[in-house]
């Protein structure tokens, strides 16, 4: 194995002992542990990686790492994920990798032919085009075309996310010289320092480069700056970790890419900091001219880094373009490692002498400039031209390196909303104070680009950090470093070809991801989108995935230009979050499914699992039996012969999922009378009452009753769904509005568990359980409450009813639930009784007419709409809800009704949900089928719904709609059976 | 995401709480007393200042406790007690 064609067989940062092999759209290459994909390929020649968004043109890699704003891929098999760019995917072995935005390859891309309709797709088109009949007719068609990798098609069933919060004095962003020499002072006073490194391997801008330090190459300084920092235990350090987000109150996020333990594919830190360093580097950007996007077409650092760090010669013959002097001493780290520098073309009209001494018998243009590049899926030349105007002339070359310039890489100062300023001296926007939050830039990312500087700035830095935070940080002197050339830059944000010229028709791009030209702006301009916000908007430049890190500072040049404007009046746009793409899996972590929301159980879940019960979710998370068939029994066949059980016989259910809540203090009846409608002061110890709670609005907040224990002590019951609900609704009315009043609430739902037993034969059940507890109608009335001992246990049983029928609430504590339910189970059998789900449960209560939350209770409907005007207080001057309540009233205007529905077919059941409208027409709803079941009673179905004025119109016919029929329905009362009341009682 | 000062708790995450809205006006003894068109002011237009903002937050996921904290809307800062 060799490792590609263009490898050279010494230097760089690659393990030559460890070969892997991969596989690039369909075809099979070989690398060296530590490269890259990016770099894999180019040492194997391969120049065509990518096609472009819009144009589908075909495009190379332009970038050596996060910058890259050309070449995307998609991995499939095991790390199947899309849109990395394919600078940052490790080379592993057996790694799968596909470019997006291609079919079948970028080699013969059938969308190819957007290239010859281009003129069709100006900036803005869709906006202008797909208008008719709606967007929203065209988006899948456009999605498709325009669109990245697909969303992962498998789950990952052996690998987990992970989330991580982390706290540290001072974070440091970049493990590059500035990133290690802050890590290192600020981490010898003491403070905890936390290291984020996005590469596998500490250096930064040192591993693409062949700079010394204290007289040895770089890289020892940094193996030695790296094992200090690893040896103190108030360190941490990531590699592999991109800080790509900084949030209020110094919230930092961070995706790690390669944690350990192995089973993970990421985790995501949220990292809350003291003070932050921010030594991200500084980003290249290109130089714009004709056909700059052609494979090949390279950023400068990008070749040298592929030179140096990967030994591959990105290419033979080396055609150089700048505008600064940084690209001299890549040119020569270039020429080192074999490759030819066919000419250095030089926009400013003198090149410095040290500039020119480090490519000695080179050719230098100065003054000129390229004005086109030349080649279809790979560059072949470059037509160079004097600067000020003239002929031009054609320079061979299978590589053109660019270098427009450095732009401090400003992403998370800017996130953490701290100004920019544009600094004249090197063409870029730098940090500016004051800073929003406590967060400094070091090194590059603060415009400081010479070697010695950066090591200074980086310790300085640090150290103040530190010393903010009250450590005492000893002074850390940085390894001596050469002298670097100054950048010298001189802006040049279009070499534009001439009118008429050779060029003048051909795109020059300033946002490769998203094919935005220097003519798109043009349009933006003329269009009227001239504030860099809109122009961004309107030409969609700076979006996507790279988020215009290579492209935003020369749209906002051309913007300049064009207008006639300094770069600071023009500004720049929002730098946003994420910094690079980041996983949905990795922001979740964890927190899937039903760790994020667990389930709640009864003590007799088990029980019901082992009697085959069919368990639901039943509200708040609760599961509970939906239903317990015997064999051979379908849904409805076992719903109606529980709810026959209780009806004729007896029934047993677990209700302990209601919510319950303690209310102790001399202030609890007044809390009682503000909560519900109506009234509570007049409650006699042993006895409860049904209340209804509203919301301020008027509206029904929960239903449930509540019993007087003793003076100043109750208990409430409310809702299942509703019961944290009705929690924060007393804990606010107490902590917010009367803070004043001596009451103590405590939630004791998990404490009580509960067994009901209802039916005729409830009594009878609960005598041959064993009680001291006096039964009798006349000792214990309905609505009673009572302590004793029930079977063998001590219990407190209350007698409501959610049936309709004879019941009594048997509470034990929940340890001894199980044992409660045992013994039930081993008194039933004479009894017949039936343990009965929440399916049965709901159509006794349809059947009395009894409400529901989320089903009658939907959040619109007050006490009046159901009924419930009796259980409207008048004697009271005040309760929640009174108010709003009346006014609503006053009003008079129409409103939905509580009314029973009876189907004109006795055996049809409609769906829950279903629309009333007019006549069933076909037309805007009044009011809907809030439950409907089979009446075991009434031997037919039966139905409740909400219906406008409908309790004038009992009596009269209500149509249902159903997707393609009307099922005709008489409006009834809304209850069927036993409408006085007299088996509840009884 | 916030850091909010729990008076019982010290600094926490956002996280931790439920929002409970601007403080209002404190529920008024007499609601009937009001106009209607009062009332539903009350009811309806909560404070909404670009500036410092006094807030509830249930310390839910904590000690449990409804806080009032001062916040800035434009820059998300939270303020000591008396809104300076």
């Amino acid at each position: 194995m060799t490792g590609g064609r263009l490898r050279n067989a010494g230097g760089g940062r690659i393990d030559r002992t460890r070969p892997l092999r991969f596989r690039f759209n369909g075809r099979d290459y070989d690398g060296f542990e530590g490269d890259t994909l990016a770099s894999a390929l180019l040492a194997h020649g391969v120049r065509l990686t990518a096609r472009s968004f819009k144009y589908h043109r075909p495009r190379g890699i332009v970038g050596a790492g996060v910058e890259e704003p050309s070449s995307f891929v998609e991995l499939s098999g095991q790390a199947e994920s899309g849109n990395q760019p394919i600078t940052t995917v490790r080379l592993r072995d057996g790694l799968e990798a596909r470019a997006v935005n291609c079919w079948p390859s970028p080699g013969f891309d059938l969308l190819a032919v957007n290239q010859a309709v281009a003129r069709l797709l100006p900036a803005g088109f869709y906006y202008k085009t797909f208008m008719w009949p709606s967007w929203h007719a065209f988006e899948p068609a456009i999605r498709r075309a325009a669109g990245l990798a697909a969303a992962p098609r498998q789950e990952r069933r052996e690998e987990r996310y992970e989330t991580r919060h982390g706290h540290c004095d001072v974070l440091v962003v970049g493990a590059g010289p500035a990133g290690l020499m802050a890590a290192l002072a600020a981490a010898r006073s003491g403070a905890r320092v936390l290291l984020a490194d996005d590469g596998p391997e500490p250096g930064g801008a040192l591993l693409g480069c062949s700079a010394r330090l204290d007289g040895r190459p770089a890289l020892d300084w940094v193996a030695e700056a790296t094992a200090a920092l690893d040896g103190m235990a108030n360190v941490t350090r990531l590699s592999e970790a991109t800080v790509w987000a900084y949030r209020e109150a110094n919230l930092l996020l961070v995706a790690e890419r390669a944690p350990a333990p192995a089973h993970l594919v990421e985790r995501s830190w949220r990292v809350r900091a003291g003070r932050v360093v921010v030594a991200s580097g500084a980003i290249e950007r290109p130089l714009v001219f004709a056909d700059n996007d052609r494979p090949g077409v390279m950023l400068t650092s990008a070749a040298r880094s592929y030179a140096t760090r990967y030994a591959v010669r990105p290419g033979g013959r080396a055609l150089v373009f700048a505008n600064n002097s940084s690209a001299y001493g890549a040119a020569a780290d270039l020429q080192a490692a074999g490759v030819e520098i066919a000419a250095v073309v030089d926009s400013r009209p003198q090149v410095p002498d040290a500039a020119a001494a480090l490519l000695p018998g080179v050719e230098i243009l100065a003054g000129h400039v390229v004005s086109r590049a030349h080649g279809a899926r790979a560059v072949s030349g470059a037509t160079v031209r004097p600067a000020a105007g003239g002929a031009g002339r054609r320079i061979a070359c299978d590589l053109l390196c660019v270098s427009g310039g450095w732009n401090p890489a400003v992403h998370l100062y800017s996130q953490s909303r701290s100004p920019l300023r544009y600094d004249e001296g090197i063409a870029a926007f730098v940090p500016a104070e004051p800073a929003a939050q406590p967060v400094v830039c070091a090194g590059a990312a603060a415009g400081r680009f010479g070697l010695a500087e950066v090591l200074a700035d980086g310790a300085e830095r640090g150290r103040r950090a530190a010393e903010a935070l009250g450590f005492a940080a000893p002074a850390v002197d940085p390894p001596a470093a050469e002298a670097s050339l100054p950048l010298a830059i001189e802006p040049l944000w279009h070499a534009a070809p001439e009118g008429g010229a050779e060029g003048a028709d051909r795109k020059a791009f300033l946002d490769l991801q998203h094919d935005v030209t220097v003519a798109d702006i043009r349009l933006a301009l003329r269009e009227g989108f001239g504030a860099v916000e809109h122009a961004k908007r309107y030409t969609t430049a700076g979006m996507g995935i790279d988020q215009g890190k290579t492209g935003n500072i020369n749209v906002i040049g051309t913007l300049a230009a064009e207008q006639g404007l300094r770069l600071e009046e023009v500004g720049t746009t929002t730098f946003r979050s994420p910094f690079v793409p980041v996983a949905f899996g990795a922001l979740a972590g964890a927190r899937q499914e039903s760790v994020v929301l667990p389930y709640r159980h009864t003590p007799i879940t088990a029980w019901n699992k082992a009697r085959g019960a069919v368990m639901y979710e039943a509200g708040a998370r609760w599961r509970r039996p939906g239903y317990f068939p015997l064999p051979g029994e379908s849904f409805q066949e076992a719903v109606n012969r529980e709810s026959r059980a209780v009806r004729f016989g007896a029934g047993v259910y677990d209700g302990s999922p209601l919510g319950k809540f303690e209310i102790k203090g001399p202030d609890a009846p007044r809390l009682l009378d503000l909560l519900y409608s109506n009234l509570f002061a007049t409650l006699k110890t042993g006895m409860g009452r049904y209340g209804l709670m509203l919301t301020e609005d008027g509206l029904i907040l929960d239903d449930g009753v509540t019993f007087k224990l003793g003076e100043e002590h109750y208990l409430m019951s409310s809702s299942t769904a509703h019961a944290d609900e009705v929690y924060r609704h007393m804990e606010r009315v107490l902590q917010v509005e009367r803070p004043d009043w001596r009451v103590w609430v405590t939630p004791v739902t998990a404490q009580w568990s509960n067994a009901t037993l209802c039916g005729p034969r409830a009594r009878e059940l609960l005598a041959a359980l064993g009680t001291d507890i006096d039964l009798a109608p006349e000792a214990f009335p309905f609505m009673g409450l009572r302590d004793g001992q029930v079977a063998g246990l001590p219990a407190r049983v209350c007698r409501v009813s959610f049936t309709g029928e004879l019941s009594f609430e048997i509470n034990v504590r929940s340890r001894d639930a199980a044992a409660l339910w045992e013994r039930i189970m081993a008194a039933a059998e004479p009894f017949g009784l039936t343990p009965i789900g929440s399916e049965a449960n709901h159509v006794l209560r349809v059947e009395k007419g009894f409400l529901s939350l989320g089903h009658e209770v939907d959040g619109t409907a007050d006490p009046v709409d159901l009924g419930m005007a009796w259980i409207l207080s008048k004697k009271k001057p005040d309760y929640i809800g009174k108010r709003a309540l009346e006014i609503r009233r006053a009003r008079g205007a129409p409103r939905r009704e509580l009314v029973g529905l009876l189907t004109e077919d006795p055996q049809r059941l409609v769906v829950e949900g279903a629309p009333l409208t007019p006549g069933g027409a076909r037309a805007a709803s009044e009011g809907f089928v809030s439950a409907s079941v089979w009446s075991v009673v009434r031997e037919r179905s039966v139905a409740l719904g909400l219906l406008m004025d409908g309790r004038a119109r009992i009596g009269q016919r209500a149509h249902i709609r159903i997707k393609g029929e009307v099922v005709p329905a008489e409006i009834v009362a809304p209850c069927f059976h036993d409408p006085e009341g007299a088996l509840l009682r009884s | 995401m916030l850091v909010i000062p729990c008076p019982f708790c010290g600094p926490r995450n956002e996280s931790e709480f439920v929002y409970g809205g601007p403080v209002k006006p404190r529920r008024p003894e007499d609601p009937a007393a009001l106009s209607d068109a009062a009332w539903v002011d009350y009811l309806t237009v909560p404070p909404n200042p670009q500036g410092p903002l006094p807030e509830t937050w249930w310390h839910l996921r904590g000690c449990g406790r409804w806080v009032t904290v001062t916040r800035d809307t434009v820059t998300h800062e939270i303020l000591p007690e008396d809104g300076t």
